[in-house]
């Protein structure tokens, strides 16, 4: 296997974007990440494209065919890759697989969703796919509804609180307001959480992610060339991934995510760091309480004591470890297929030092920790600056 | 999303008379069913299994923003009840009020309309729960 960097990065702002269709979207995120590579069309050989719900949101399938079209790069191979909220990350996944291989050469990858285009309630629909349709959504769960069911039991397990898991929250809008990308780029406080309306207790609208319009694109190249494309190349040492039962009743714990474990394990030995060498994470927030069970479940805090942590402000801008620097789902938004490729975009960034006021202070390696659905699929990457 | 009759039907033993699966080799008790055992795989021994419909709050959240279909329940609870047998599953809680429900406490399986395909659409029944009183 060849050692693969990311040579370019781009993404759109996030937000109701509703000037900007699918195609106008990730074609901005694309021409800025070929640009920050200096690379032309030419040089591209594979595209993959991660969306979970194009043919709900806007009525469109086959939508990587429709990006090679739309960035003049026929006819190299286009391949869409869904995993509901991982679709970015297991998009990526596959272009570091296909550079790894040797098979391809220089690859674009790019995650994409508009949401914006249909009703909330519509949108809450389509994202339930994610989700056991028969057995979970056909019941009346919904997202939200699910990830409560997993805060009660974390409250009831380890005596999380609510005002714990708003931290979370408040901690995310901070660190959006220095992100000029993000979709709320204002600062809220515990009390606002608080008072923000239940959508399943014990979640309010301030513990969940927006519906957002967004886009993301990285580009790969093997390590030994990726100097060709620009001085500062970051290596993705480790790329993993893992799977789980997709309705949350058949798992073996609803306080931790079992795929996480496994994905970050892996990731660490294959990059042969440990939870302490990571200067920065972006870590998929999708409800406050999915931040807190995934600082634990990737080690960076004990089972049962990641709502602390929040709240003692360790996962803040440059404290203990620099938690969703982005703003995170919640703060910067959460454009479903576009969030892995994000949390990459926002990796590189910081470990590039062009990270501006949410910049964290001599930052060399970096995760990223993407979910699918409340579980069924993970996947984990390790970036490091060459 | 829209459930047509034959997806309705095809799921009739399992959401009207709670028939799961058993693993006669390893002992482990599915519901939803599974034809496959997660532990044994291929050397697994699955056979139908009646529950009870008996057991205890697993987990629960009231749910304020429903989804399309649910919209005239709301707010309604969605709980994980621990079977009995083992098996966790997700369903709504009937005939309950905020204060009634926690962690632990006993309910017993009772027939209910779930949803319905459009407004003169084909109704959907299965199961919800009822907490078990004194």
């Amino acid at each position: 296997m060849r050692r693969v960097a990311i040579v370019g990065a781009g993404m759109t702002k996030f937000g109701e974007r509703w000037e900007d269709s699918f195609r106008d979207l990730i074609l901005e995120a694309g021409m800025q990440a070929l640009q920050s590579a200096n690379m032309k069309g030419d040089d591209i050989d594979a595209l993959y494209g991660g969306t979970m719900a194009a043919g709900r949101l806007i009525g469109q399938e086959h939508i990587t065919a429709l990006i090679a079209d739309y960035m003049g790069l026929n006819p190299i191979p286009a391949t869409r890759v869904e995993a509901a909220c991982a679709s970015g990350g297991v998009a990526l996944r596959s272009g570091y697989l296909a550079v790894a291989s040797g098979h391809h050469n220089n690859v674009v990858v790019g995650g994409v969703e508009k949401m914006t285009d249909v009703s909330v309630s519509d949108a809450t629909t389509a994202l339930g796919g994610a989700g056991d349709q028969e057995w979970e959504l056909f019941m009346g769960a919904t997202f939200p509804a699910l990830y409560a069911l997993m805060a009660r039991r974390h409250m009831h397990e380890f005596g999380t609180t609510e005002e714990q898991m708003a931290a979370v929250s408040v901690k995310n809008h901070a660190n959006a307001a220095k992100n000029p990308y993000a979709q709320f780029q204002k600062e809220i406080t515990i009390e606002q959480v608080m008072k923000s309306k239940v959508v399943a207790s014990p979640l309010k609208v301030f513990d969940c992610s927006p519906i957002t319009d967004g886009a993301a694109a990285v580009i790969l190249a093997p390590l030994e060339e990726a100097k060709k494309y620009t001085d500062t190349p970051i290596e993705i040492v480790a790329s993993t991934q893992a799977s789980d039962t997709i309705a949350l009743h058949g798992r073996d714990s609803l306080t931790s995510l079992k795929a996480t474990r496994i994905a970050a394990e892996k990731a660490y030995k294959t990059a042969n760091v440990t939870v302490k060498d990571i200067d920065v994470v972006e870590v998929h927030d999708c409800f406050s309480i999915a931040e807190i069970i995934a600082t634990e479940d990737l080690g960076f805090f004990k089972k049962g004591e990641g709502g602390k942590a929040a709240e003692e402000g360790r996962t803040a801008l440059n404290s203990d470890i620099s938690v969703n620097t982005s703003g995170g789902l919640k703060g910067c938004g959460h454009p479903v297929g576009a969030t892995g490729i994000k949390q990459a975009v926002e990796v590189v960034w910081q470990l590039t030092g062009k990270a501006g006021k949410r910049q964290v202070d001599n930052a060399e390696i970096g995760m990223t920790h993407n979910v699918g659905g409340s579980g069924a699929t993970c996947v984990v990457h390790i970036m490091k600056r060459c | 999303m829209e459930m047509g009759s034959p997806m309705s039907w095809r799921m009739i033993p399992e959401r009207y008379g709670l028939i799961g699966t058993r693993c006669e080799n390893c002992g482990t008790n599915y519901f939803p069913a599974r034809e496959v055992c997660k532990k044994c795989r291929r050397k697994g021994k699955i056979v139908p299994m009646k529950y009870s419909g008996k057991g205890k709050i697993y987990s629960y959240s009231l749910v304020a923003s429903p989804p399309r279909g649910f919209e005239l329940e709301a707010p309604y609870f969605i709980a994980i009840i621990e079977l009995k047998e083992g098996p966790l599953i997700t369903g709504q809680l009937v005939e309950t009020e905020n204060e009634d429900v926690k962690i632990g406490l006993p309910v017993s399986v009772v027939f209910r309309r779930i949803q319905a395909s459009g407004e003169e659409g084909l109704i959907h029944y299965g199961f919800k729960f009822k907490i078990d009183r004194k």
